[in-house]
């Protein structure tokens, strides 16, 4: 239990110190470094409480597909990071209000859910020994049907929109078409002539 | 739960070691190998004339679009692992159900798959 | 109650078990290396290294001292901590996959429910060893290359997530050893050759394999460091030992997707004939011969990827990207789709 206690303590100070150093580190490529970071400890932190199938998802999707794009456009992108910062006096009190509100909400949250407010109705699987992926595949798409779907429609969505905003195409590319190409016969792409002396090919 | 938790704990304790490895091989070469750095050698690659500007540019959107993508994929992916791992062990009606359920969530994503394919999304130029 | 049940004794066994596993995938390393070398070198008919040690035996050794005694230059404008965390990143992840893999009953460091999941999450992780050490480098090469390897790395790991999805839904776990146990018996109850599945399965297995070698940026499609375009990739600027963590990160993520394929589809360690002959064996001994089972299975296919990287031509960055969004992704979706019909309705 001793052990427990230690991880967690050490989890969490990690977690809470890189968050910090994602909003304070100078490079935005360290920032993105120190997000890594704290979703590591995060996906430590899911071990601890036993969810080990969301500690690896969290490191599957957030650390292997998100923060891969965060890095490829901080890396990448030619953003002058100096007059970004410049505005920070300015954007101080909005920042400060957003920060204001998620404190608060964040608090009635926490108190809620250790009254066991927020998850009161919710009975946990119990007595049988089976795995938590098992125990989510066995409600996920069965009870919570309509949840799941309309995650699906929002992954629609977000593939048109990623589409609709990023695509366009350049003009004037030449493209391979495979079936073009392997459709190819000898009678369409050869032509024997006979050229007479002296007069070569009309064309 | 302490057992379950002993599981991961090597693999905690494996990252140390394999980590401790990577550094012992870095500073042994820091160690044992001469260090003469001069302009010309440290300077960056490229044959044989000087940089003309930052190495780090701007570059085709269609990277990212790559990375979007990959990302709902990934999505995707994720809510299978779970229905994979507990649809043989679901009694057989229920299984039948969650079967449709989930040919109904990849339907959607085939739409947006066949817009994707469409709209030359898949296509790199 | 003796000092083996203990904490401080379990802290030792697992450290042990952790070297003898990191130790014996560096020392079958250095051989599957000359290996690859020896192979390309045979269908190219030349000799390949046959100077340090018999037969060349020794190659790879000679190399890693060479490696140590090199001047480790780091570029001026590079960004020193950067430059240095990404071999370290690479060579770490490339090892830590190890953790789960389990090499005969009950051999293994760590034997999660997830294991499969956390391999995939593994390898997917590898993408930043290479995106890091191409932007830290500052310099046009590395950077193209980390570009281009990040996309191509990124597309692959979607259809292998879509094929390991195949195999759970056969196995009914995502826990590596009970995937092997599920293929224990006969050869043909393998995943690859399973009837019916096999019609899906082999060619999940082909598509595994395709993915595995653009997931570890192996001939042909190595677009990362095409040597003729890019030099050498995201790896120009790195020398002495740095350059090495990469080169053994590689090799060993090589090695971890061929131990993948066998676990996957060849049945791990099941020698194909049932092993209830063994059970009057010493259990030490019959176990060392299924080891022996699975790393065959694993220098089988790291003879596939070295024959592909001697006889196959280089891919068009395109004709990649459409391999994979277009011909992989699509299939492994469909096949997920047919196996789970299958399990559903076909074994009720």
């Amino acid at each position: 239990m001793g052990l427990q206690a230690i991880a967690f303590y050490v989890l969490a100070v990690v977690t809470v110190a890189s968050a910090f150093g994602v909003t304070t580190a100078r490079n935005p490529v360290h920032s993105v470094l120190f997000l890594i970071l704290t979703f590591f400890t995060a996906a430590g932190l899911f071990v601890l409480l036993g969810a080990e199938f969301l500690a690896m998802l969290l490191v599957v999707v957030y650390v292997g597909a998100v923060a891969v794009l965060f890095l490829f456009v901080v890396m990448m992108l030619d953003v002058d990071f100096a007059s970004l910062r410049a505005g920070f006096a300015r954007y101080l009190p909005i920042g400060g209000a957003v920060a204001v509100f998620l404190l608060i909400e964040m608090i009635l949250v926490s108190g809620a859910v250790a009254e066991r407010g927020a998850a009161a109705h919710v009975k946990p699987l119990s007595g049988e020994n089976i795995s938590n992926t098992e125990a989510i595949g066995r409600v996920l798409y069965t009870d919570y049907l309509y949840d799941f779907q309309i995650a699906g429609l929002v992954l629609l969505v977000a593939m048109i929109g990623a589409i609709v905003l990023t695509l366009k195409h350049r003009p004037g590319i030449k493209r391979q078409t495979v079936a073009d190409q392997t459709g190819r016969s000898v009678r369409g792409g050869l032509q024997v002539v006979q050229v007479k002396v002296g007069e070569g090919i009309a064309e | 739960m302490t057992a379950f938790l002993l599981q991961y704990l090597p693999i905690l304790i494996f990252l140390g070691v394999a980590a401790a490895l990577g550094v012992v091989f870095i500073l042994a070469a820091w160690v044992l190998a001469p260090k003469h750095p001069d302009p010309e050698k440290i300077s960056a690659y490229e044959c044989g004339f000087n940089a003309f500007e930052d190495a780090r540019m701007k570059f085709d959107v269609r990277f990212y679009l790559v990375s979007i993508l990959f990302i709902i994929f990934d999505l995707e992916a994720a809510f299978l692992f779970p229905w994979a791992t507990s649809l043989m062990h679901m009694p057989h009606g229920v299984a039948v159900f969650a079967f449709w359920s989930m040919m109904a969530f990849l339907f959607v994503l085939a739409v947006g798959f066949v817009y994707e394919w469409k709209k030359g999304a898949l296509e790199w130029e | 109650m003796d000092f083996w049940t203990t904490p401080g004794g379990w802290t030792l066994i697992t450290l042990g078990e952790i070297v003898l596993v990191m130790v014996g995938v560096l020392i079958s390393l250095a051989f599957l290396l000359l290996a690859d070398r020896k192979i390309w070198a045979g269908v190219q008919m030349r000799k390949g290294p046959n100077v340090v040690g018999p037969f060349g035996l020794l190659q790879s050794f000679a190399d890693f001292f060479k490696f140590m005694l090199k001047e480790v230059i780091i570029p001026a404008g590079a960004d020193r901590t950067t430059f240095l965390l990404a071999p370290l990143i690479t060579f770490t992840l490339a090892f830590i996959g190890w953790a789960v893999v389990p090499f005969a009953p009950g051999w293994v460091v760590s034997n999660i429910n997830v294991g499969i999941l956390y391999l995939l999450a593994v390898s997917g992780l590898g993408v930043y060893g290479i995106i890091i050490g191409g932007w830290a480098s500052n310099s046009k090469y590395p950077f193209l290359g980390a570009l281009r390897s990040a996309a191509q790395m990124v597309s692959y790991e979607v259809s292998i997530g879509f094929v390991i999805i195949t195999v759970v839904l056969l196995a009914g776990s995502m826990n590596l050893s009970a995937i092997v146990e599920h293929q224990a018996g006969w050869i043909w109850n393998w995943h690859a050759f399973r009837f019916p599945t096999l019609v899906i399965m082999l060619p999940m297995m082909g598509i595994f394999f395709f993915s595995a070698l653009a997931e570890t940026n192996r001939p042909p499609f190595d677009l990362t460091e095409a040597e003729s375009e890019l030099v050498a990739g995201f790896q120009v600027e790195y020398s002495s030992t740095p350059y090495l963590l990469f080169m053994i990160g590689e090799y060993c993520n090589i090695v971890l997707m061929c131990a993948m394929l066998s676990i996957l589809f060849l049945g791990g360690w099941n020698p194909g004939v049932p092993v209830g002959f063994m059970a009057s064996w010493p259990p030490a001994l019959a176990s060392l011969l299924l080891f022996v089972v699975f790393a065959l299975k694993i220098v089988f296919w790291f003879f596939m990827f070295a024959m592909v990287k001697a006889i196959v031509p280089r891919y068009r960055y395109d004709q990649l990207m459409r391999l994979g969004w277009k011909v992989f992704l699509p299939t492994s979706l469909f096949a997920v789709a047919l196996v789970a019909a299958w399990k559903v309705f076909g074994t009720a």
